[in-house]
């Protein structure tokens, strides 16, 4: 039985925003209501457009920020129960990150091995010499040279970054690792070799992921689950399967409608969605999605649909309750 | 005859650290109301090189070619005023970052009037109708209200739109259109991508579209360019280019893409793209190719037929190409 290392129930992150000098302070749900279970060797994928909350759950995973309300457990320790340091601090461990940037993310004035080994002198008590042999095992598992110690971040390619942050957010031996956009700031043929160095990590190590990316392409190639989130909501999820070849609520058949495909043969129906993404503060009424959606009324914009499970996915969607909804073509 | 014609343009840059050849001798044909897509990957030249037809480059850049004619005058011999007039009224550009490319201090109205007052004289207000039809014609609801509002007021999308209406409002015969969507949500991508063939369908514009993105040129191009470390290596038909590659390149970045992928692993490129520093002698992409013999780590290939390689793939004999000491994969 493969372990379970996340179970997240209905998180929640609430944010206080001024849209002015003197005005009273408003809400955003940056985050509203995310539900999942992750295993051992499993990829989660989160997908969705800009501002739609992936960021927000990445940092209630890593423990940066603390949820507004919902249940958060890693490695069947609640944490919003635990007040023990030590539990957290290990539970913190447990779950790293690497963030979309390899540009940003890595301090340029320091050298690639103490930027690795910088969560080890932090969290751990080994000597020098432990953390040295540790990095270099480190760097030698995701492909870096060992010569390449003792050089600076703006010597390296953007994928030769992406391979260091990696190898920084691993050196702790996590369970579990947050990837927000890990490849979208590469080029395609330096995508794959990441892309690759992350598959073999994870039969190697058993890592879980929760894999956070706007390319559906590389989502369905690397994902075993896959949830697609909306104005800070997720409106469908499901076993990778099922909702690449079965997308049943509306706005997960118009993102991969709008995906374009490496294919010139035949054209796809391309359902058009009108209109842009609203604001989290004043989101609309009833389904967040409906002033955008082509099978949306009068109920749409009274009543808010909750997640239901329709075959192997789970959908919140009024029209698909009430079966009005066709299949997408497959593509 | 083509509506834009170029032979051999190299552009060099003087820098510190001595002459960088940023595009090296790139061969390009345009017929009216034709897309063409430049793809290649990042520092490969695809935004010098059109800079460089708009005159646009820093004094620090060396621009040779042969020749460069658009609709029958050649932009090389012409001075600087006599190009300025084709600049920016025929030949339109759209540039790599929308948000910086709107002035900030300006509403949109102003910024779109502006345009229409330089080229085609008159007064300011005089435009205000035009103005809001542009607006209206990329798809801005509630034109009317848009024109005061200024840039950071409007979403990415809006502005990349705002973007078009301003190049489309002198009716260019060329819109060169520089990474349009690349960090616009897929949703709003579509729409763009929609918007720009509509553009060049009712009004017969040519478009030369860049890109990274194979998944788009298979999307929108007719034809298409592919640009490696600033040489062009392969330009062929969309459709044949997807179906039978001839440079071993193109076929690499095709069958790096995860839809391409037969098993878990995707079939990277090993290597990187070479630096100013690090260009080996010999085919630029000898080091990364799985058909490279003793002849590619020589002799640089020249172009022939559009394809710039010793040992092009439409070989009669391909199992005669593949050098059996070289595992891609391993490397
Ligand atoms: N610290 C904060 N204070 C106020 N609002 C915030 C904060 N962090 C995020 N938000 C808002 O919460 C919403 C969700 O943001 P988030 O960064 O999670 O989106 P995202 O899905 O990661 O988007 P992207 O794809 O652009 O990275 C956005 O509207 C954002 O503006
Ligand atoms: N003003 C400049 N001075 C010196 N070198 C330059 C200058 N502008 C561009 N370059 C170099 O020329 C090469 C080609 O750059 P270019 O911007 O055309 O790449 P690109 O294909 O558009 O890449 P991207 O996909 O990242 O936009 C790069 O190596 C770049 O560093
Ligand atoms: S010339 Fe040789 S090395 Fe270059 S692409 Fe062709 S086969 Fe490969
Ligand atoms: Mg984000
Ligand atoms: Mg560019």
């Amino acid at each position: 039985m493969k372990q379970q290392l996340i179970k997240a129930r209905n998180l929640h992150k609430y944010y206080a925003v001024k849209s002015g000098y003197l005005q009273p302070a408003q809400s955003l749900k940056a985050l509203a209501g995310a539900s999942f279970d992750l295993y051992e060797g499993k990829t989660l994928a989160v997908v969705g457009e800009s501002g739609c909350g992936k960021s927000t759950l990445a940092r209630l995973l890593t423990m940066i920020e603390e949820p507004t309300s919902g249940q958060l457990s890693i490695d069947n320790i609640d944490v919003a129960e635990t007040t023990e340091k030590s539990i957290k601090k290990q539970l913190r461990q447990t779950v790293q990150m690497v963030f979309q940037d390899p540009f940003g993310s890595l301090n340029p004035r320091q050298k690639i091995g103490n930027i690795i080994q910088e969560p080890l002198i932090i969290n751990t008590n080994f000597s020098a010499n432990e953390r040295h042999q540790q990095v270099l095992e480190m760097m030698e598992l995701v492909g870096l040279r060992n010569e390449h110690f003792q050089r600076y971040p703006h010597m390296f390619s953007g994928g030769q970054r992406q391979r260091i942050a990696i190898a920084r957010a691993l050196i702790l031996k996590p369970k579990v690792v947050i990837l927000d956009e890990p490849v979208s700031a590469l080029d395609v043929s330096i995508q794959a070799q990441v892309i690759n160095l992350l598959i073999e990590l994870q039969q190697e190590l058993g890592l879980a992921y929760v894999f956070i990316s706007h390319d559906l392409s590389v989502v369905r190639h690397i994902s075993d689950q896959v949830m697609v989130m909306y104005l800070g909501k997720p409106v469908e999820q499901g076993p990778n399967k099922a909702v690449f070849n079965n997308p049943q609520h509306p706005y997960t058949q118009a993102l991969l409608s709008a995906t374009p495909q490496a294919d010139v043969e035949g054209k796809r129906q391309r359902i058009k969605l009108t209109g842009e993404l609203p604001s989290p503060i004043d989101p609309p009424s009833g389904c967040a999605f409906n002033p955008r959606c082509q099978y949306a009324d009068k109920n749409c914009q009274l009543h808010e649909p909750v997640m239901e499970l329709y075959g192997d996915s789970r959908v919140s969607c009024l029209a698909v309750a009430q079966q009005r909804i066709g299949q997408l073509k497959a593509s | 005859m083509a509506l834009l014609e170029i032979a051999n343009l190299t552009v060099e840059f003087a820098t510190a650290t001595g002459s960088l050849r940023a595009v090296d001798g790139i061969n390009l044909s345009v017929d009216e109301g034709e897309i063409l897509a430049i793809v290649g990957e990042s520092g490969s030249g695809k935004s010098v090189a059109m800079l460089a037809l708009m005159g646009l480059l820093p004094w620090t850049a060396k621009v040779s070619a042969d020749s460069m004619l658009f609709d029958g005058q050649d932009l090389l011999s012409m001075d600087d005023r006599q190009r300025r007039k084709i600049i920016g009224k025929d030949i339109s550009m759209i540039f790599q970052e929308p948000m910086t490319s709107l002035n900030p201090c300006f509403t949109v109205g102003y910024q779109i009037t502006e345009v229409l007052c330089q080229h085609f004289g008159g007064s300011r207000r005089s435009y205000n109708n035009r103005a809001i039809e542009l607006l209206h014609q990329v798809g801005i609801p509630a034109a009317e209200t848009r024109l005061n509002a200024y840039p950071h007021q409007l979403s990415g999308g809006m502005c990349q739109r705002v973007m078009i209406a301003m190049m489309i409002a002198c009716q260019p015969k060329l819109l060169i259109a520089d990474e349009p969507t690349t960090a616009l949500d897929v949703t709003i991508q579509a729409q763009i991508l929609e918007l720009l063939i509509e553009l060049q369908q009712s009004h017969g514009m040519a478009l030369i579209l860049i890109t990274h993105d194979m998944a788009v040129v298979a999307e929108t191009a007719e034809h298409v360019v592919v640009l490696y470390a600033g040489q062009q290596v392969e330009q062929r038909s969309v459709k044949e280019l997807f179906k039978s590659p001839q440079h071993p390149y193109s076929e690499a970045l095709l069958n790096a893409l995860p839809e391409r992928a037969q098993e878990k692993l995707l079939n990277a490129i090993p290597g990187v793209v070479p630096g100013q520093m690090d260009r080996p002698k010999g085919c630029l992409f000898n080091p990364r190719c799985s058909y490279a013999q003793e002849m590619c780590r020589q002799q640089p290939p020249e172009l022939r037929d559009g394809i710039l390689c010793h040992y092009p793939l439409a070989m009669p004999n391909p199992s005669m190409r593949k050098d059996p000491d070289l595992d891609v994969r391993t490397q």
